[in-house]
């Protein structure tokens, strides 16, 4: 295709100054951690390793890091089972329904946010009558992870086609054994790359654990809000947001190497 | 595999029988195979989940009783007469609105071009690369990426100082602000579609369209952005619809500006009406619905 060298030069800049724009701000925050002035004056008039290992010693945000593991962990857990149940359904079978049912799966993440919070913490406390906790805000996290085991898996039975196991039935196997011999094992990248992009949304999220997860519980994101607004907190809430920053890059690498089914990996 | 042939028959552990007959049943009827996959992500979904949101459309229509603070099932209007009604929630929803607005047009505008070179000036392997670097800052944390904002915005902050030599000023914490972070926040989810769109736009097309005599300009707006649109729309519907529901990065850089989510958060919290918030909660979900029904027939939602 033939453009104008001006058009080509000047789209590409834009490129690369949209490019620099996303990661910059990302930059400032990890520049900031070592940043010895506690208000983030800019530029930095020193650097420090202080903040660092206050971080490292703070309760309140290693009590929160606890939490979000724990609440990560039996999310991904649950939306591993039902995302890959919802997804043999929909792609190995035609039924009535199918189509409203697909919707119901993405809806979640659909809605806005606070929509399925308010939903959910009115359900617990008003109808359900339980009382929110850790296990709430598990139920929540799950009800948003499952559409992205549910598009990592779908994308991978898509690719494999049924042939594998039509060849093990012939060759005598029963339906559990090839399922356990066959179709998991070349289910497995794509459940770990759907598995690992749950817990890193499940990590991420604070509008839905707001309105679903128990008094006296933070996450790491609540931590951070919680302790924003405190101006003697500052420099350890941006440690914590530097370690976020590099730890989400985990996540969208491996899962990268894992399946190359969809480059968003179901984010979108 | 040969060795696997000469073994003689292993004998069958305990229970294999039994399974191999549960197996065969299994096989022999797909509908109740379709029936225990169905089941338990539609007892989660379909009945739990839905059931919260219908009973919360169901609240919407009770009152909170002034003194005790409990929710008191009687029907009535009350909630929507007061949303209607009141000055301030109709200004709070235009707001909303309009920030939403202004936040899709600005990533529209700025993913757009990205996006183009992106597609059409790059090898199969930046492809990728540029891929996974618009992508891979979706991940970092939200919070994240609204508290950078905090910190760039602030007086002594990086904004500041890059502004200063020019005499201007940052925004500060406001509404600008808001639409600065929110448009921020929501890029990726407006490069990642327009991407996608515009790596399906035949080349020939564009060449045709200058061999025609068509100067870039026309070809732009007669050939790329028509076929271009329904991309864009997809992505417009992530900008709106996570812009209309957001009230975090409005209370981390917004000052005192509210918006509808504000004001669903400050009813569950102080005020303490949980059929108030559920009524204004409706207000983004009628928008998205009556958005999404708009543009139904440019076909964006294949798209998505």
């Amino acid at each position: 295709m033939t453009f104008s060298r001006t058009t080509r030069r000047v789209l590409l800049a834009a490129l690369a100054l949209g490019l620099a724009v996303i990661y910059f701000p990302l930059l400032v925050v990890f520049l900031n951690s070592f940043n010895d002035d506690p208000t983030f004056g800019w530029p930095p008039a020193g650097f420090t390793l202080e903040w660092w290992s206050r971080a490292a010693a703070n309760e309140g945000a290693l009590a929160a890091l606890r939490t979000s593991v724990v609440a990560g962990l039996s999310a991904t857990a649950i939306a591993l089972v039902l995302g890959t149940m919802a997804a043999f359904a929909l792609q190995r079978y035609r039924f009535i329904g199918r189509n409203p049912v697909s919707l119901l799966i993405v809806l979640p993440i659909a809605l806005p946010g606070i929509v399925t919070g308010i939903a959910l913490n009115n359900a617990f406390r008003t109808i359900l009558g339980v009382n929110l906790g850790l296990f709430t805000a598990i139920v929540a996290h799950a009800t948003f992870c499952i559409v992205v085991v549910f598009n990592n898996v779908v994308a991978r039975l898509r690719r494999m086609g049924n042939n594998l196991e039509e060849a093990s039935m012939d060759l005598g196997a029963d339906g559990i054994t090839t399922f356990r011999l066959v179709t998991f094992p070349m289910l497995r990248s794509a459940l770990l790359a759907g598995g690992l992009l749950a817990f890193a949304l499940s990590f991420d999220e604070i509008i839905v654990t707001t309105f679903t997860l128990g008094a006296g519980l933070e996450t790491v994101p609540i931590w951070i809000y919680d302790n924003l607004f405190r101006p003697n907190q500052a420099p350890i809430v941006n440690v914590v947001a530097a370690v976020l920053i590099l730890a989400s890059t985990v996540p969208v690498y491996l899962a990268q190497r894992l399946s190359g089914d969809s480059a968003s990996g179901g984010r979108l | 595999m040969t060795a696997a042939i000469t073994d003689p028959p292993r004998p069958a552990p305990p229970g294999a029988a039994s399974r191999r007959r549960l197996s065969a049943y299994l096989h022999r009827t797909p509908g109740l195979r379709l029936g225990i996959l169905l089941s338990a992500p539609l007892a989660w979904l379909g009945v739990a989940y839905l059931g919260a949101l219908a009973a919360l459309f169901v609240t919407a229509f009770w009152t909170t009783d002034v003194f005790t603070g409990q929710v008191v099932v009687s029907w009535s209007l009350d909630n929507f007469a007061t949303l209607f009604r009141d000055a301030v929630y109709r200004t709070i929803t235009i707001r909303t609105v309009g920030v939403a607005v202004l936040v899709t047009v600005i990533d529209a505008v700025i993913a757009f071009p990205m996006a183009f070179a992106m597609a059409k000036f790059a090898s199969r392997r930046a492809q990728r690369l540029l891929v996974i670097a618009v992508m891979t800052p979706l991940w970092a944390s939200y919070l994240v990426k609204a508290y950078a904002w905090r910190s760039m915005l602030s007086g002594n902050g990086v904004l500041h100082w890059l502004l200063a030599p020019v005499g201007l000023d940052g925004p500060g914490y406001g509404l600008p602000a808001t639409v600065i972070t929110l448009s921020y926040l929501w890029l990726p989810y407006m490069i990642l579609p327009v991407y996608a769109g515009l790596d399906r736009l035949p080349d020939s097309l564009v060449d045709a369209s200058g061999d025609l005599g068509a100067r870039s300009v026309r070809t732009f707006f007669s050939v790329v952005l028509p076929l271009a649109m329904p991309a864009v729309i997809a992505g417009s519907i992530f900008t709106f619809s996570l812009s209309l529901g957001d009230y975090i990065a409005v209370k981390i850089v917004g000052g005192t500006s509210q918006l509808l989510g504000n004001v669903v958060y400050d009813n569950i919290g102080a005020a303490n009406n949980l059929p108030f918030a559920a009524t204004v909660a409706l207000v983004p979900v009628v928008i998205m619905l009556l958005y999404l029904a708009a543009v139904r027939r440019t076909g964006a939602l294949d798209t998505l």
